[in-house]
């Protein structure tokens, strides 16, 4: 079944570009990963599923339903993580997540309590002396004290030190692992690939490709900097090797493929340094269009 | 109507409201225990009075009533706070819906299991809640203050009612149309500078109205609505142009149900 139906959605603010035509769908239960880079469309598709501005044209239903119409009774069982985070400053975090649980019809306090402890989250501090990652953190609870069946995380890990986003990357999969639909969108590929199990990217408002995370991984492309003595560029012209530049004793090439190939070719040589990466999101684009 | 929404919005506003009661009722009290020393000598004072022309009078509020009665100085007074009661009410309806914008909670509120309609009902609920605090608070102090310092003279008790009556129309006036220009306006960034002026602006302009005798400007200018002068000269309001305030505020309420529902919340970056 299908909890997220987007179809033809496009989205203009005045003359300005939103999102132009997006259809895809999100199926129960999976953890659909939305990149693309900054001014892309992730916020602007987020906000109009969640009904905080209204689409040009085109539909969208969550769970079966239309956004337009029928937005408060979708969210319900919706938690929503904003990329900001932003609180009501004179209030203390125990007075804020209480408002938050309010709205809904359960009883939230235990897993309020549980998500605080896990996030360790200072209850009694006004939201106004928090540091941006404890607001964050606060993002975090609020957003899931409900136990949604539908989770949007808008860049959820900007603020976060690593420590706690392994945490929030474990409760996310825990979530997951209780059936809850995950909606993760990001313009960083490796947490992507670390979580997803599809992804959709959104390029200068439109759609670029929907695929799964495996056939992304193969498709994925490698960036070798190679700096050695003695190096002749031009072994490095094999199958898979895209934009070899070389410049003194340096090459650096795009490589797609079994990695091995061109490990081989760099272990005979007297490397003095060497970094495979992956390419950001922007060479990844620029590959997908040339 | 969500009393989640409600409780949140009248416990934010709980501090304003008491400020701008106190201040109201303080003002109120201490305007009045000069009446009688100004009654006392009533005689030499109205002999002042009528050296200043007449024009500059009426544009003060004090052209038309006996300044040493007890209602005609009270009417003097209550310009005043009507020009405090509708700074308040603009504040609220200014800032009723935009300070989620300029606070960045809007996201907050606005993804929660609610319709518009229903954040609409709430909000204008609680901030109607606190303005009727203010007013009521408004009335006991008047009738307090009236009741230590008239000494023997008599007044006119369905006047002074009118008159205070006039108090939750002239609220809801400003209400509804600070609510409505702040969803026409991009950004309301501070609401203060909003709510001045426009209370200032009508007061002004209902002061020129009495200077220029330019009976136009009276159309629109909630202080000409229910000009206190009139009410207690002719113990009646002024009913066409009472009935005009209320067209415009069934009007602006109308018209910020349609414009909030359909409203794009922006973004917060």
């Amino acid at each position: 079944m299908s909890v997220i139906e987007v179809s033809h959605l496009t989205k203009y603010y005045g003359k300005s570009r939103g999102i132009v035509d997006v259809s895809f769908n999100v199926e129960e239960g999976e953890i659909f990963g939305f990149i693309g880079p900054n001014g892309a469309g992730k916020s602007t598709t987020i906000r109009l599923l969640l009904s905080l501005i209204h689409p040009t044209s085109g539909t969208a239903k969550v769970f079966g339903k239309d956004v337009v119409t029928q937005g408060p009774l979708i969210r319900r069982d919706i938690g929503y993580l904003p990329s900001e985070v932003y609180y009501y400053e004179g209030m203390k975090v125990i007075d804020l997540l209480k408002y938050s649980a309010s709205f809904y019809e359960c009883d939230c306090k235990q897993r309020m309590q549980e998500l605080s402890d896990l996030m360790e989250l200072e209850m009694r501090r006004r939201i106004s002396d928090l540091s941006y990652g404890n607001k964050k953190k606060v993002g975090i609870v609020q957003g899931l004290l409900h136990s949604p069946k539908l989770l949007f995380l808008d860049e959820p890990t900007a603020g976060l030190d690593p420590l706690m986003q392994r945490k929030f990357f474990d409760l996310i999969r825990q979530e997951n692992a209780r059936g809850v639909t995950v909606f993760f969108s990001s313009h960083i590929l490796g947490e992507v690939q670390r979580l997803c199990n599809r992804v959709g990217i959104i390029r200068e408002g439109k759609i670029a490709e929907i695929s799964d995370i495996h056939t992304l991984q193969q498709n994925n492309y490698k960036k070798v900097r190679l700096e050695a003595t003695g190096l002749d560029p031009n072994a490095f012209n094999l199958p898979g090797v895209t934009n070899l530049q070389s410049e003194d004793s340096q090459v650096h090439f795009f490589f797609k493929g079994d990695i091995n190939t061109v490990l081989q070719k760099i272990a005979p040589l007297q490397v003095s340094d060497l970094t495979i990466e992956e390419p950001t999101l922007e060479e990844i684009f620029m590959h997908y269009y040339e | 109507m969500s009393a989640t929404i409600y409780l949140h919005e009248f416990r934010t506003r709980l501090r304003s409201v008491i400020v701008w009661s106190l201040s109201l009722a303080v003002m109120i009290f201490i305007f009045y225990s000069i009446f009688p020393a100004f009654s006392s000598q009533a005689a030499a004072i109205n002999d002042a009075l009528s050296k200043f022309p007449p024009a500059l009078l009426a544009a003060f509020g004090m052209g038309q009533v006996d300044m040493s009665s007890v209602l005609g100085f009270y009417s003097f007074i209550f310009l005043f706070a009507q020009v405090c009661l509708a700074i308040q009410a603009g504040n609220y309806g200014f800032g009723l819906v935009s300070v989620e914008e300029t606070e960045l909670t809007a996201d907050f509120l606005v993804s929660k299991p609610v319709s518009r309609m229903q954040i609409m009902d709430s909000k204008l609920l609680a901030a109607f809640t606190s303005l009727t605090i203010t007013n009521l608070v408004v009335w006991a102090s008047t009738f307090i203050s009236i009741h230590l310092f008239k000494g023997s003279r008599t007044y006119d008790l369905n006047a002074l009612l009118l008159l205070l009556a006039s108090i939750v129309i002239f609220q809801l006036f400003f209400l509804s149309l600070g609510l409505v220009i702040s969803l026409l306006v991009r950004r309301v960034r501070s609401v203060t500078p909003y709510s001045l002026a426009l209370g200032f602006g009508m007061y002004l302009l209902a002061a020129f109205s009495g200077l220029e005798g330019v009976s136009n400007l009276e159309l629109i200018t909630a202080f000409k609505h229910f000009d206190p002068n009139y009410i207690i000269q002719h113990q009646a309001y002024d009913t066409p142009l009472v009935l005009l305030n209320a067209a415009v505020t069934v009007v602006c309420l109308v018209a910020a149900y349609l414009l909030y529902v359909r409203r794009d919340i922006p973004a917060v970056s």
